[in-house]
C-alpha cells in the first residue's frame, strides 16, 4: 500500500539569460527561481494495482517516483510505503522495492552484465537457490542468454534495457517504480517488456507503477491512470475515463492535455 | 559486510584488466623517480649536512612513494563517483540497500588497490636493484618493517576517508572541479608528496605533521628508511587512527546531510 498525502517538492533554479556579460553579473548576484515541482500531490495505491502515471514534460513525474524510492526528500506532506517512510528507512525500504531509470544505467559499465548481477545479489543479500530461480525465469521471460556474458557498454539501448528490467527486479521486489521502461525500444522490445512487466503483476502480485510517454504502454499495462500536470494531480481515473471512441490513443492525451492546460 | 566485499571484488577485479593505463603509469612512475633522486642527489652533494636524513633513506622514500602512487596521490580520485553526482545516476546507488559511504569507501580502496598491485612490482624489483645509494634500501629492521605495512595500510584508508570528503562536498558544489584543485594542491603540499615533510622548515615541519594530510604516505615512508625515532613513530601511528576516526565519522555526518538535500541532475 502506498499513500501521499499534500506532498510538496519543490527546487530551487540559478537562471541567467544568455551572454558574457550576465555570465559575469551571475558571479556577483544570482537569481533564483523556485519551481514547485510537485504541489499538493496526494494518493493512495493498493497493493498489486498497476498504475500509469502520466503527464507532459517537467510534470514531476520522475520526481514523484524519486520520493516514493527514498532517493528524495520531500520538503512538506507524508509519504508511506507499506508502512515505510522511504527518505526516513532508506536501506530497509530499498530492500523491498525495484526501480528502473529508462534513461540511466545501472549495469556496470565494463564488466559482463552477468557480474553486475552476481554483486546484485550480494547487495541485496539473495540466498543463492532464490537467485538461481530469478535469475532463470527473467532470462527466459526477456531472452537474456546471449546477452549476460557480454560487457554492458557493448549492448544496445534495447537488449541493455532489457537486463535493466531483469537487474531490478532480481531480489522479487514487492512494489516495482519504472520511470519510462520502453523508452528506445524496438517494437519487439516493448512487446517483450510490456508482457513481461503483465506477466509479473499476475504471477507475483507486484504492485507497478509507470511513468511513461509511449501511451501504448499505458493502453496495454495500466488499469489505472493518474494524470500529473504542473506538479498538481489533475485526474485519477482509468483509460475509458479519456478515451473517447475513434481517437487514438496519443490524440486523446495529446487533447487531455490541452484541456488541462498543462 | 559481505556486500562491501563484494563492491570490493568486482572493482578490484575490474581494475586489474587496464593493462595499458597499467603500463604508462610504471613508464611515468620511473622517469619521476629518477628525476627526483638525480635532484635531491644535486642537493646532496652541494651540501650533505643540510640533510635531514640519510641520502639512502630519500632515495628509499622517493622510491616506495613512486611504487605506491596509486594507494596515496590525493588527486587520483575516482572520476565515475563525480560523474554519478553531475550526471544524477546517484539515484541508482541510493536505490541500493546499501550504505552509500561505506560503498563508495569499499570501492576507492580496491581501484586504489589493483592500481598498486600492476604497478608497485616492477617499480620495486628495478629500484632494488639500484647501486645503494640510488636505490631502494632493505628497511632500516625487521620492527620497522612491520610498522611499515601497519601504517601503509592505515595511510591508504586515511587517503580514501579524506577523499571521501571531497566526494561528498561535490553533492553542495554540483561541480567538484574547483573543490578537487584545491584539495589536490594542498594535499600534495602538505602530505609530503612534493618534498618529503623533513625538508621543511623545522617551525613549518611541526604544525605540518599534525595535519591530516601527513597521516597518509609521510608516517609509513619515513618509518621504512628508519628516519623517525621510536617517540616520533608512536605519536604518527596515533596521529593516523586519530585522524582516521575523526575524518570518517565527519564524513559519514555529512554523508547523512548531503543525503537529506540530494537533488538528482538531468532529470
Amino acid at each position: 500500500m502506498i499513500t501521499m498525502e499534500h506532498v510538496c517538492k519543490s527546487y530551487k533554479i540559478a537562471k541567467r539569460n544568455a551572454g558574457f556579460g550576465e555570465a559575469l553579473k551571475a558571479l556577483f548576484h544570482r537569481e533564483y527561481e523556485v519551481i514547485r515541482a510537485l504541489d499538493n500531490v496526494t494518493f493512495t495505491i493498493g497493493d498489486g494495482e498497476m498504475v500509469g502515471y502520466i503527464g507532459p514534460n517537467g510534470a514531476g513525474k520522475s520526481s514523484t517516483i524519486k520520493i516514493l524510492s527514498g532517493i528524495l526528500t520531500p520538503d512538506h506532506g507524508t509519504v508511506l510505503v507499506d508502512g515505510r517512510v522511504p527518505y526516513k528507512d532508506r536501506i530497509r525500504h530499498v530492500q523491498e522495492i525495484g526501480v528502473v531509470f529508462g534513461q540511466r544505467s545501472q549495469l556496470w559499465w565494463d564488466v559482463p552484465v552477468i557480474d553486475s548481477f552476481e554483486l546484485l545479489k550480494d547487495i541485496y543479500s539473495i540466498t543463492e537457490p532464490l537467485y538461481r530461480q530469478s535469475l532463470e525465469e527473467l532470462t527466459e521471460l526477456l531472452n537474456l542468454t546471449e546477452l549476460l556474458r557480454s560487457p554492458a557498454r557493448q549492448l544496445s539501448l534495447g537488449q541493455r534495457m532489457r537486463c535493466e528490467i531483469a537487474a531490478s527486479l532480481l531480489h522479487r521486489p514487492r512494489i516495482l517504480f519504472l520511470d519510462e521502461p520502453t523508452i528506445g525500444l524496438d517494437a519487439v522490445s516493448k512487446l517483450a517488456v510490456r508482457d513481461f512487466i503483465l506477466k509479473q503483476n499476475q504471477t507475483h502480485g507486484t504492485t507497478v507503477i509507470l511513468t511513461t510517454h509511449d501511451m501504448q504502454d499505458i493502453e496495454a499495462l495500466a488499469s489505472r491512470i493518474i494524470l500529473i500536470g504542473k506538479g498538481r494531480i489533475l485526474m485519477d481515473g482509468t483509460i475509458n475515463d479519456i478515451k473517447r471512441g475513434g481517437e487514438n490513443i496519443d490524440e486523446t492525451v495529446a487533447e487531455l492535455y490541452r484541456s488541462y492546460d498543462i | 559486510m559481505k556486500k562491501y566485499l563484494s563492491f570490493f571484488r568486482l572493482r578490484f577485479t575490474m581494475g586489474l584488466q587496464y593493462r595499458a593505463a597499467a603500463l604508462g603509469g610504471i613508464t611515468t612512475q620511473f622517469a619521476w623517480g629518477f628525476m627526483e633522486i638525480m635532484i635531491f642527489a644535486a642537493f646532496h652533494r652541494a651540501d650533505a649536512g643540510a640533510f635531514p636524513m640519510s641520502f639512502s633513506a630519500t632515495a628509499s622514500y622517493l622510491w616506495l612513494q613512486q611504487a605506491f602512487l596509486a594507494l596515496f596521490a590525493v588527486w587520483m580520485m575516482e572520476n565515475e563517483i563525480f560523474d554519478t553526482i553531475v550526471n544524477g545516476d546517484i539515484a541508482y546507488e541510493m536505490c541500493r540497500p546499501v550504505s552509500v559511504y561505506r560503498m563508495w569507501f569499499a570501492r576507492s580502496i580496491a581501484t586504489r588497490l589493483s592500481r598498486a598491485v600492476l604497478r608497485s612490482f616492477p617499480i620495486l624489483i628495478v629500484a632494488a636493484l639500484l647501486p645503494h645509494p640510488y636505490g631502494l634500501a632493505a628497511p632500516a629492521s625487521l620492527k620497522h618493517f612491520v610498522l611499515f605495512l601497519i601504517t601503509l595500510v592505515l595511510g591508504l584508508l586515511m587517503t580514501v576517508s579524506l577523499c571521501m570528503l571531497v566526494y561528498i562536498l561535490a553533492f553542495f558544489t554540483i561541480s567538484p572541479a574547483g573543490l578537487r584543485l584545491i584539495f589536490d594542491s594542498a594535499s600534495d603540499f602538505f602530505a609530503g608528496a612534493l618534498i618529503p615533510l623533513p625538508f621543511f622548515p623545522e617551525k613549518m615541519q611541526r604544525i605540518m605533521e599534525l595535519l591530516p594530510f601527513a597521516s597518509m604516505q609521510n608516517v609509513p615512508l619515513r618509518i621504512y628508511g628508519g628516519s623517525m625515532s621510536s617517540c616520533e613513530m608512536k605519536r604518527a601511528v596515533f596521529l593516523q587512527v586519530f585522524w582516521l576516526i575523526a575524518i570518517t565519522f565527519a564524513g559519514n555526518a555529512l554523508c547523512r546531510l548531503a543525503q537529506k538535500r540530494v537533488t538528482v541532475q538531468g532529470g
